[in-house]
């Protein structure tokens, strides 16, 4: 089973001047648990745009699930569930209806959807509040909605984007548990970012350290503490990407926003 | 088909939700009737124009038609701010289906609008001339919806959040009201004002919707057909094209 289900060659993308991802390879095996570190504006959420066909690459091919992310969108599309960085729920919509909407615009067969929404709505213990609007959902709420939501196409990889971003200890360790269930049951691959790094290093199988858009080291927790000579994952990363803070956040969206309303790509 | 469809369902429900956005839109056109119905009435009179309101009624119901379907068409900037966009855009579904639901959606809620002011017209004084053409008139409503959603949609693909919106209201949707036929009569304008009438389509909108109602119109009733359908279909799609150009 040493299949790769993602692979990425030479990626590269472009906002105007700004190389967001430069010359980025790597594989996913099937079955993987695979996390994506790497400081703010290192390029995690970007490279997940283009492996989840939101966003073109500059050059470089991307396979998911064996196909082309440019070619062969709509199959693309069907193998994966994303869990986004932020929020992607119709507030003005009940849990039971954000489901549906979901089951339908993945072609999930009509007689099965009722069935499915109920089961994930139990599964992540929403399922007494199935016929309330989502606005009245609480953070932690939401972001188990969305990881329901992902699941219920039953796809081959689950994309994670930061998802126990702003949770408490409690709701996180739950999220996790989930996930790693799904991975062991389902044999499900699952790609990761986040900024827990006792999180990465406990749930994922391989890791993946990335910085200025170029990929520094890839290796399971224990080859990257080893590589580093460190205790803990926090201080291998920190040895692998330095102490400067990133300067990402507003400055940057705006650039990228710029140039793509100007259209320089 | 079935995507379509809870694209369509989708938006009516939001409508049907949004208790005060739906009563709010109502104040505008009920001002206009009332401020403008009444006012200028008499001098309308006077100058030989006949009943002002039953002139007005189809301009009004035009105009709302327009704000509530540009403004469910610029939506998609709320659904990318509040990043219910990426679920869709995400989706195997293409795109151009996604904008089919939305646009007709969005039009539906118009077109209920509409229905909803002129409901409000006839409390007023309004009497439409001939009733069996009020099937004519809800396809000329539902038009106006048509063409204005995509052309909210499409504006909508190219924004990144709402801070252009007070220019996109006042620098296109009040003229396009204003100068379309729907306050006065187009016969014997100024040079200038006549021409930018004859190239706005919500003039043959609100002027297929009169003779709809009062059996009088500026233009030919097929050519004010033709020229919203075709406006429409156009505006549909490059709003497609520029929905399908979407990344996030």
């Amino acid at each position: 089973m040493e299949e790769n289900i993602i692979e990425v060659n030479k990626l590269v993308k472009k906002f105007g001047k700004i190389t967001a991802v430069d010359k980025v390879s790597f594989n996913v095996k099937k079955g993987e648990i695979f996390a994506f570190l790497g400081p703010n504006g290192a390029g995690k959420t970007t490279t997940i745009k283009m492996l989840t066909t939101l966003l073109h690459q500059s050059s470089g091919t991307l396979k998911v699930n064996g196909f082309d992310t440019l070619k062969e969108q709509s199959e693309v599309r069907k193998s994966f569930g994303i869990v986004f960085q932020d929020p992607s729920l119709d507030d003005e919509l009940t849990a039971y209806e954000n489901m549906e909407f979901h089951a339908v615009f993945y072609h999930v067969p009509q007689k099965e959807i009722k069935g499915r929404v109920e089961k994930l709505l139990k599964f992540v213990e929403l399922y007494d509040r199935k016929d309330f609007l989502v606005k009245t959902f609480s953070g932690g709420m939401k972001r188990r909605l969305e990881i329901a939501r992902a699941l219920l196409h039953h796809p081959k990889i689950l994309f994670l984007d930061e998802p126990t971003l702003g949770l408490d200890p409690q709701t996180r360790n739950h999220l996790w548990d989930y996930v790693k269930e799904l991975n062991r049951k389902e044999g499900m691959t699952v790609f990761l970012t986040t900024h827990y790094m006792e999180e990465a290093d406990k749930i994922s199988d391989r890791i993946a350290i990335i910085d200025h858009g170029k990929i520094i080291k890839v290796g399971s927790g224990k080859e990257l503490k080893k590589f580093t000579k460190t205790k803990n994952l926090e201080d291998a990363f920190l040895k692998l990407t330095g102490h400067i803070i990133r300067e990402e956040s507003s400055s940057s969206d705006t650039s990228r926003q710029h140039a793509r309303l100007w259209g320089r790509r | 088909m079935r995507t379509v469809y809870i694209m369509w369902i989708r938006q009516l429900k939001r409508y049907w939700r949004s208790k005060p956005r739906m009563f709010g839109s109502l104040a505008q056109p009920i001002l206009f009737l009332v401020a403008l119905g009444f006012g200028f009435g008499p001098i309308f009179q006077k100058a030989g124009g006949g009943n002002y309101i039953d002139f007005l009624a189809p301009g009004v119901i035009a105009m709302s038609i327009l704000f509530t379907a540009v403004f469910t068409g610029i939506e998609v900037i709320w659904d990318r701010q509040f990043g219910f966009l990426k679920e869709t855009l995400v989706a195997p579904v293409p795109r151009f289906k996604i904008m089919i639901g939305r646009t007709l959606g969005g039009a539906t809620v118009a077109t209920l609008q509409g229905i909803v002011v002129f409901l409000i017209c006839l409390l007023i004084g309004f009497r439409p001339d001939n009733w069996t053409m009020l099937p004519l008139a809800i396809v000329f409503m539902f038009l106006i919806a048509t063409l204005f959603t995509s052309m909210g949609t499409a504006i909508a693909s190219r924004l990144n959040d709402m801070q252009a919106f007070p220019l996109i209201i006042n620098f296109l949707i009040m003229p396009i009201f204003f100068l379309s036929g729907s306050l006065f009569p187009l016969d014997g304008l100024p040079g200038v004002i006549e021409t930018i009438a004859k190239i706005n389509p919500l003039s043959y909108g609100v002027d297929g919707l009169r003779y709809a109602f009062t059996g009088i119109s500026h233009f030919n009733i097929w050519l004010d057909f033709g020229v919203v359908l075709i406006v429409a279909l156009v505006i549909n799609l490059i709003g497609t094209y520029m929905f399908s150009k979407i990344e996030i």
